[in-house]
């Protein structure tokens, strides 16, 4: 095990070469740009063994990665934002193919206006694409998530694509210090492929994606919600197996910090979860009990363990980097759904904040949390407030 | 030269499937099966053969296939060559695409894939329309044709993508037509036998969506190429030269009034004197240009 | 488990599409007297439902036959006639 200082963009990279990818085929944009460039150094100095298919569009990127896991390789891409809107028809090809690719999505806010900083919007509009999406807070976790995403989508009880989501520059061109593991532990943790049983075997004729009648089409659709729900348990497992060889664990699905005996806690995914914990250490010196629930996957949203984190908690903030216009946040109404029947339903406030790469800070998020706190005491209705909006949203009504 | 007699007796694409009578696409994809022996594995985009294929759990394909969207054959078979490259499997990977699929969605990954020089073999079964959606035009539909989207007559002339994919600088295109199968079978085996991307443009009279009798598919298709309105052609190399029937075609007395082509086909039946003298002065110009570049660069395109 | 594949995969089988000979109108019958095997009928045929015998000799398929009636127009001896089909 060496200890370097990388970026969350070489950190993809690196995971990538760990795990002995086979087949590459991806078309940069900004900010994904970086993890394309290392990987083609990679192949090209033999580093890694693999075909790298330099595509002309992010929908042929992943249209060869289909291609490529269909035919049994190890495949990978990654994309951000445009690229990822433009990939979309194939995204759900993949779903619905059930083949096991992996995709870093360096997430960026989707145009117009033009906009190359971070934001969740693209990742979460593919929610429903049957891809496990899985967000990472720290370069290191962005490296381990990268080879765990294999072990989970390979897993032949779940046999599902996966996108590791980094936040766009604030991960992907972060440099930390991270610790790179052997290339023989990476392969005892993650065997060489194997093609999947129902792989295109040129001497096994048969015909893959066909139409399905009425009379099939849910149950397909069925065994992909199965091996979704699957994906819950495969997850932990794959991250406490990942803490036995590693001494790293992520919590599975959802990561906790100082929830034990919080009576309010910030829910949100990816990288400000860091400021949010800073926050959270603020409250708690000011005798808040604060803490910070960080939803590691969005797709399979962990209801259950969520569930388990809140109870006993007064109320949740929950802090979206993304807009459903009309709804209004993505998290906010998954979080309401999945505690809707809870035995003492916890109160739930949401906040759209950091859309399009805004800064939001721990003081911010001390705000959220006692605005949240305030709403509970006060009993008004969860709604969802709008973080350092230019003028307020009533300046802009 | 390839005869019937040598042709498998083998069926690659097994009868009872659901193409319409007298489908050109079933008849090119028994061909290709032929030719190859049913050796080689198939992409196929949304075209009619997403529904000749049949219905989970039977297909009439003896061969393996890998369905994919409308626009992404040509990069899914670059990655599915990828793996198979890397299992050691030399096994041909065609793509068997319509010409809504290649001329138009497709265009942008067939090129990606041409410029890239990927090792598979694209086959465009062209039959000059969306017809699997019931009969649109296409970037491949003939000037004056009707279409349910072109009630009065396509205004504009039929893209060439064999051409196009020429200007790539591949190392084989080649044009063929379904009422010339061993031509068809003879272009598909050089295809195979060569690496790097090879393209086939089979042009495939469609009798539903060209409106003429299920009958008449193969005549229809013998007078497109008998007027000189499709022209049988391989580049080898940047090297073209005429192939077939339209070898001897280049001398205009030996091609059939082009009349006789339109009359046999309901989608013509509108054109006046002025449509069917644009088609003739297009037809024309093709032929000139074929002439120049075999008589003064000895085919050579570059 | 609804004992499905993964996804939909399908595998080979004649009449994938039922027995389409059922879709005819109009059936073509060989004159085997004629017939000069020339072989072009199974050749041009786009369902494979000319069956084509070790001695070059063909025979409909009337199972799968859909009856577009192709081979009786590129028959070089006019061996082959379309009758209608009856009930």
């Amino acid at each position: 095990m060496s200890r370097l200082v990388i970026s969350g963009n070489e950190a993809v990279a690196l995971g990538v070469k760990l795990s002995r990818v086979q087949v590459v085929a991806a078309y940069p944009i900004t900010p994904q740009t970086a993890i394309v460039e290392k990987i083609a150094e990679y192949v090209e100095k033999g580093e890694l063994r693999a075909e790298f298919i330099r595509v002309e569009s992010e929908h042929s990127a992943m249209a060869a990665c289909i291609g490529a896991a269909a035919g049994g390789a190890r495949a990978f891409t990654a994309t951000s934002s445009q690229g990822l809107l433009y990939m979309s028809e194939m995204v759900f090809w993949a779903g619905g193919a059930r083949l096991p690719i992996v995709m870093a999505v360096v997430t960026r806010a989707l145009a117009p206006p033009w906009s190359i900083w971070c934001d969740h919007n693209d990742a979460l509009s593919q929610r429903d694409s049957g891809w496990v999406q899985l967000w990472a807070e720290s370069v290191q976790e962005v490296l381990d998530m990268t080879i765990q995403a294999f072990r989970v989508a390979e897993d032949e009880e779940v046999l599902l694509p996966v996108m590791v989501c980094l936040d766009g520059f604030i991960l992907s061109h972060a440099y930390e210090p991270a610790d790179i593991p052997e290339q023989s532990a990476v392969d005892s943790f993650l065997p060489e492929k194997k093609p999947a049983p129902y792989w295109l075997d040129p001497s096994k004729p048969a015909a893959y994606c066909t139409i399905a009648a009425p009379d099939t089409y849910m149950e397909f659709r069925y065994e992909m919600y199965r091996a979704m729900k699957n994906a819950e348990r495969v997850i932990k497992e794959v991250d406490e197996e990942w803490c036995r060889l590693t001494g790293r664990s992520y919590g599975g699905l959802v990561d906790c910090y100082r929830c034990d005996d919080a009576e309010v806690a910030i829910l949100l995914c990816g990288a400000w979860a860091g400021d949010a914990k800073e926050a959270v250490d603020i409250l708690r010196r000011k005798g808040v009990k604060a803490g910070v629930v960080r939803l590691r996957a969005t797709r399979p949203f962990p209801t259950e363990d969520l569930r388990a984190v809140v109870e006993g908690m007064d109320a949740l903030a929950v802090v979206d980097r993304s807009l459903s216009p009309g709804l209004p946040s993505i998290l906010w109404s998954e979080v309401r759904a999945a505690l809707y029947d809870s035995v003492k339903r916890v109160y739930v406030k949401g906040f759209i904040a950091g859309l399009g790469g805004r800064d939001v800070t721990p003081g911010d998020f001390i705000r959220i949390v006692h605005s949240t706190l305030e709403g509970f005491r006060r009993g008004e209705p969860g709604e969802v407030e709008w973080i350092g909006l230019r003028g307020g949203e009533s300046g802009h009504h | 030269m390839v005869t019937i007699k040598e042709l498998t007796r083998e069926e690659y694409w097994l009868p009872g499937n659901s193409s319409c009578p007298g489908c050109p696409a079933a008849l090119g994809l028994r061909m290709l099966g032929k030719a190859l022996e049913g050796k080689f594995v198939l992409v196929v985009p949304a075209s009619c053969t997403t529904v000749i294929q049949g219905i989970y759990p039977a297909t009439p394909s003896r061969v393996p296939l890998l369905n994919i969207a409308f626009a992404a054959s040509a990069s899914a078979a670059s990655g599915l060559r990828a793996a198979l490259r890397i299992r050691g499997l030399k096994v041909p990977v065609v793509v068997w695409a319509g010409d809504g699929g290649t001329a138009d969605i497709g265009l942008q990954a067939l090129s990606g894939a041409a410029e890239r020089n990927e090792d598979i073999l694209y086959i465009c079964y062209d039959n000059e329309a969306y017809q699997n959606t019931g009969i649109q035009r296409s970037g491949a539909t003939p000037y004056g044709a009707w279409t349910t989207t072109t009630p009065l007559g396509k205004r504009e002339h039929k893209k060439d993508v064999p051409m196009i994919v020429a200007a790539h600088g591949v190392p084989y295109v080649a044009t063929a037509s379904i009422a010339y199968p061993l031509d068809f079978v003879e272009k598909v085996r050089k295809a195979a036998s060569k690496s790097g991307f090879r393209y086939i443009h089979l042009h495939a009279p469609c009798p539903v969506g060209w409106r003429f009798p299920p009958s008449k598919t193969v005549e229809v298709g013998r007078l497109a190429v008998e007027t000189g309105m499709w022209i049988l052609y391989e580049i080898e190399d940047g090297v073209l030269r005429l192939t077939g029937r339209s070898r001897v075609l280049l001398d205009p007395s030996k091609r059939k009034p082009i009349e006789e082509y339109l009359r046999a086909q309901g989608r013509f039946s509108h054109l006046d004197e002025r449509d069917v003298e644009e088609l003739k002065r297009y037809v024309e110009a093709r032929w000139r240009e074929l002439k120049k570049l075999l008589e003064e660069r000895g085919g050579c395109l570059r | 488990m609804s004992g499905l594949p993964v996804t939909a995969i399908a595998t080979p089988r004649r009449g994938a599409a039922g027995r389409t000979g059922l879709w005819r109108v109009e059936r073509p019958v060989i004159d085997h007297s004629r017939c000069i095997k020339c072989l072009l009928c199974w050749l041009y045929c786009p369902e494979g439902a000319v069956v084509r015998h070790e001695d070059n000799s063909v025979e409909i398929d009337y199972d799968y036959c859909k009856g577009c009636g192709i081979c009786a127009n590129e028959c070089p001896v006019r061996a082959i006639t379309v009758v209608a089909e009856r009930e």
